[in-house]
């Protein structure tokens, strides 16, 4: 594919580049960036071997390297009645992303090669989008054995994580720590101590007494980010914290990152825009884990955001069946079909100054490619072309029967959002 | 603009006069209990037992009785009409009850009112005393003691207002 | 003067007025009661149905009876015996049985929320008889009922409401709406079982039973329930009895004529020593009959609320 993007508003943190130019993709990859300045002329001009490039004018757009969301269920193989790695990944493009990592628990789970190759292969065959495999830490995410974190590496998968669950066992959580140094791949942990979390379907506090609903206390997240903290610092490996919810977390994290630890956290555009609240007349669509907590998580998280102890957007995009939420609120699962609503909710963060829009980018393609050693992120020549263009202008009433995703549940539905991909690119086509 | 059919004193002597009719016809007082039908003839009932007593010297036992649940119009009527008290002090089954009133108009409410009565037990008999009757009778039901006939048309308005309830003694028709 | 919902889901969502309009009613439906023939016609030709997914014998005959003494025709859902076991959801189990053309559904549930959910798929009204751990209205109806009746007043009642609150259902609905009608509730149990954060809607926790029992007008005990909680809560029922039960010197520290309540059924020798059950200040067997008055008025009200 040859491409032309022409008079884009271009971001990339990689290069430091964030100002209006061309840009020229030859055979799939990045050829330049050719940025308007005074006096130069731009590429069209410039290069006469372009004629026969399709042509984007991306004037009064944002063209940015192609977002990454480091964590998604994609649900395939096992539970194709949520989402498919097709529907999933139709669903990514359509959020502007072009990268996505997807979390083991699968069925059966993703702890070992065969799994990572039939995800892999899927993803080559129908996957819009590029699709990286996260292993299991252990045997069927039991928590008890390491599964075979080498082979699924050589096999493609780019870190290990036993979401969903935490590992309860310090000292399994410290080998896998070890371990995983001999392949430098992040551990991700899902911080929860499920004895704390017991039962517990919201955020615990009055709202939850009032509902008469079990709560999960905010320090059930926090007592498993300090203790896998300090394993990160004992066996040295590479932590990254996942769906950090609590201001407590992030206080934990900055600490953490000050000494030297070498951890990395991610946060979801549930977790900084939303509160417990949504829980209200028992709305499953509001059930996640972790779950919604209070105003002052959500300041703390977008604080972190802003000194950039949280490196990470990403989106725990968790579809479920129609029918599953439709229950009674504790045996509903969890979760929040985030993917298509990332960037609106999170280009928020821009609208009210908590960062520039250079920072979100970084967010969301460059940090998730720098911690999991990804040659993406960036726009630099030679890089793959995975592009996301934005218009940042365009508003619309957020629709989940409209959502490509098999699953419709989240609790944005009739927000108004403003800014959305309107091009994605990646894998040699154009997605409008 | 309401029309006063009566005043305190036009009350007064229908009540005495209705007093001594419930007397004649039942030869005396023994074996009476007078029934108000809630509201209007809760009040009526005690005025009625007030001039029994003044006339010959005996207790008549008074009770009120609430017909919300008989009301043939709950299904129609917009709201739920309000629960009120019953109390009926006095074993019926060998008593005349007098059922008493203060509007008799079609008759449905002195219907609940007999299902009511029955639920509760089996009098040796039911008289009916009502201060007004209106006429536009829509079932087969008959006043024995009547204060004043006073014929209406059917989208006029008969209230009867009693001291008891805070007001001036009047029947007006609108 | 009516309520505002076809259903009654919980007290936090009735005002004063509307609590006032089923009490007031309720007496009219206690003279009921004491007649003869304790029938009225009100809702004959009607269909409640009783969809009971939790163990209950008191709470569901006392539905079902003031269903009877309305004419109304009941049915009951047993849930052992139905599809629920064989995996229908119950949005479908809600909507199979309006149906069959039921205008009531009296629904209890170990799940909190369910009675929310039910009732907005369906038109007939839903009746909370107790969802998880969430609220139990018509108890809590009923015990207003009763403290009305005995002490002639709710507000500026000191009321004492002793067990496991965090799991209670009942002592909530009873906060819920003592606090709206101005009495002071004080919560007495142990820490792990009597939620702090209670105190943001209005009430006083203490785990010192002297203490909270003083100068109250209502005592109202709360059954330990083994059920429910799980584990860890408290290390024996001995050890909770000896700090938590009531016994007629702890009731001494009360007011001279305060009452005794309880939702039952009752677990004695553990909350409640026999002595003070069966004494004349126990109101427990009265709240039992004003709870039939209280479904009735509350089945009556929510009867003339048409779509």
């Amino acid at each position: 594919m040859n491409l032309l993007i022409k008079n884009g508003h271009i971001i990339d943190p990689s290069q430091g580049i964030d100002g209006k130019g061309d840009l020229v993709i030859e055979n799939n990859r990045i050829k330049e960036i050719s940025l308007a300045q005074k006096g130069r002329r731009n590429a069209e001009g410039k290069l006469s071997w372009l004629q026969g490039f399709r042509t984007i004018d991306a004037s009064g757009l944002h063209v940015l390297p192609g977002l990454i969301d480091i964590h998604t269920h994609m649900r395939e193989p096992g539970f194709e009645y949520k989402e498919t790695i097709k529907t999933g990944t139709m669903a990514a493009v359509k959020g502007g992303f072009t990268s996505v990592c997807t979390m083991p628990n699968t069925n059966p789970v993703n702890d070992n090669s065969s799994v990572t190759d039939f995800i892999i292969r899927k993803a080559i065959q129908e996957g819009e989008c590029t699709v990286y495999p996260i292993g299991a830490i252990t045997k069927g995410q039991r928590g008890e054995e390491l599964a075979e974190m080498g082979i699924m590496y050589a096999e493609g998968c780019v870190a290990f994580s036993d979401d969903g669950r935490p590992v309860m066992s310090s000292l399994v959580m410290r080998r896998a720590l070890e371990y995983s140094r001999a392949f430098n791949v992040p551990i991700i942990s899902h911080c929860e101590d499920l004895n704390l979390s017991e039962g517990g379907v919201m955020n615990e506090g009055l709202l939850s007494v009032t509902l008469g609903l079990r709560g999960v206390p905010p320090e059930a997240e926090e007592a498993m980010v300090g203790r896998d903290i300090a394993l990160a610092g004992l066996a040295k490996g590479r932590l990254h914290i996942a769906h950090v919810s609590t201001a407590g977390s992030v206080r934990l994290i900055r600490e953490a990152k000050a000494r030297g630890i070498q951890v990395t956290a991610e946060t979801c555009p549930h977790y900084f825009s939303i509160t417990e609240k949504e829980v209200e007349g028992y709305n499953t669509n509001a059930k996640v884990n972790p779950p919604l907590r209070r105003q002052e998580d959500v300041d703390a998280l977008k604080e972190g955001l802003k000194d950039g102890t949280i490196d990470v957007i990403a989106t725990d995009h968790a579809p479920h069946h129609r029918d599953e939420k439709l229950r009674e609120f504790d045996q509903a699962p969890s979760g929040i079909s985030g993917i298509e609503t990332a960037i609106g909710i999170s280009l928020r963060l821009v609208e009210h100054g908590v960062l520039t829009l250079a920072q979100l980018v970084e967010k969301m393609a460059k940090n998730p490619a720098v911690i999991l050693g990804l040659d993406k992120g960036s726009l630099k020549p030679g890089a793959d072309a995975d592009i996301t263009i934005l218009d940042l202008n365009k508003e619309y009433g957020v629709d989940p029967g409209k959502f490509v995703s098999k699953g419709k549940n989240t609790p944005f539905e009739g927000w108004m959002l403003k800014g959305m991909p309107v091009i994605t690119i990646c894998k040699g086509r154009v997605h409008e | 603009m309401p029309k006063e059919l009566l005043d305190k004193k036009d009350i007064d002597r229908v009540l005495s006069r209705m007093a001594h009719e419930i007397l004649e016809r039942n030869k005396g007082a023994k074996g009476l209990c007078l029934v108000g039908i809630q509201r209007g003839g809760v009040h009526l009932a005690k005025r009625l037992a007030h001039r029994i007593k003044e006339i010959e010297n005996k207790d008549v036992p008074v009770g009120s009785l609430d017909i919300a649940f008989y009301r043939d119009d709950l299904s129609i009527r917009k709201e739920q009409p309000q629960v009120r008290r019953t109390e009926v002090p006095c074993e019926l089954s060998d008593q005349k009850v007098v059922l008493v009133d203060d509007v008799l108009f079609t008759g449905r409410s002195i219907r609940a009112a007999l299902d009511a009565l029955m639920d509760i037990g089996r009098p040796a008999s039911i008289q009916l005393a009502v201060l007004i009757d209106r006429g536009h009778r829509e079932l087969p039901i008959k006043a024995d003691f009547v204060g004043k006939n006073i014929p209406t048309a059917i989208n006029e308005n008969v209230e009867v207002s009693l001291e008891e309830e805070g007001k001036e003694d009047r029947v007006t028709i609108e | 003067m009516k309520l505002s919902s076809k259903d009654l889901l919980g007290i936090k969502d009735l005002s004063k007025d509307e609590i006032m309009l089923v009490l007031d009613t309720a007496s009219g439906f206690k003279d009921v009661l004491r007649r003869d023939i304790k029938k009225v016609p009100a809702l004959r030709g009607k269909t409640a149905v009783n969809l009971f997914f939790e163990p209950s014998t008191r709470t569901k005959t006392s539905f079902e009876l003031a269903e009877k003494r309305l004419s109304l025709d009941v049915v009951n859902f047993a849930v052992t015996t139905s599809s629920v076991v064989k995996g229908e959801s119950i949005i479908d189990t809600a909507l199979n049985v309006q149906a069959l053309g039921a205008e009531f559904m009296v629904i209890r549930h170990p799940s909190s929320g369910v009675p929310h959910l039910v009732s907005t798929h369906i038109h007939a009204s839903v009746i909370n008889a107790g969802d998880g751990i969430n609220e139990h209205p018509t108890q809590a109806l009923l015990d207003a009922f009763t403290m009305k009746e005995k002490t002639g007043r709710l507000e500026g009642l000191i009321v004492a409401i002793v067990g496991d609150v965090l799991h209670s259902r009942v002592a909530k609905s009873d906060c819920y709406l003592l606090t709206k009608f101005g009495a002071e509730v004080r919560l007495i149990g142990p820490p792990t079982l009597v939620p702090l954060e209670m105190q943001s809607v209005g009430v006083r926790v203490f785990h010192d039973m002297e203490e909270g029992l003083r100068d109250t007008d209502v005592v109202m005990m709360l059954r330990i329930q083994m059920e429910r909680q799980g584990r860890g809560f408290f290390p024996s029922t001995l050890e909770y009895a000896r700090y938590w039960g009531l016994t007629t010197e702890r009731l001494s520290m009360a007011k001279k004529d305060a009452i005794v309540m309880h939702p039952g059924p009752m677990n004695r020798g553990v909350e409640i020593v026999s002595e003070i059950a069966d004494s004349p200040r126990s109101v427990i067997l009265e709240q039992v009959t004003n709870g039939l008055a209280v479904r009735m008025a509350v089945l009556y009200l929510l009867a003339g609320m048409k779509e």
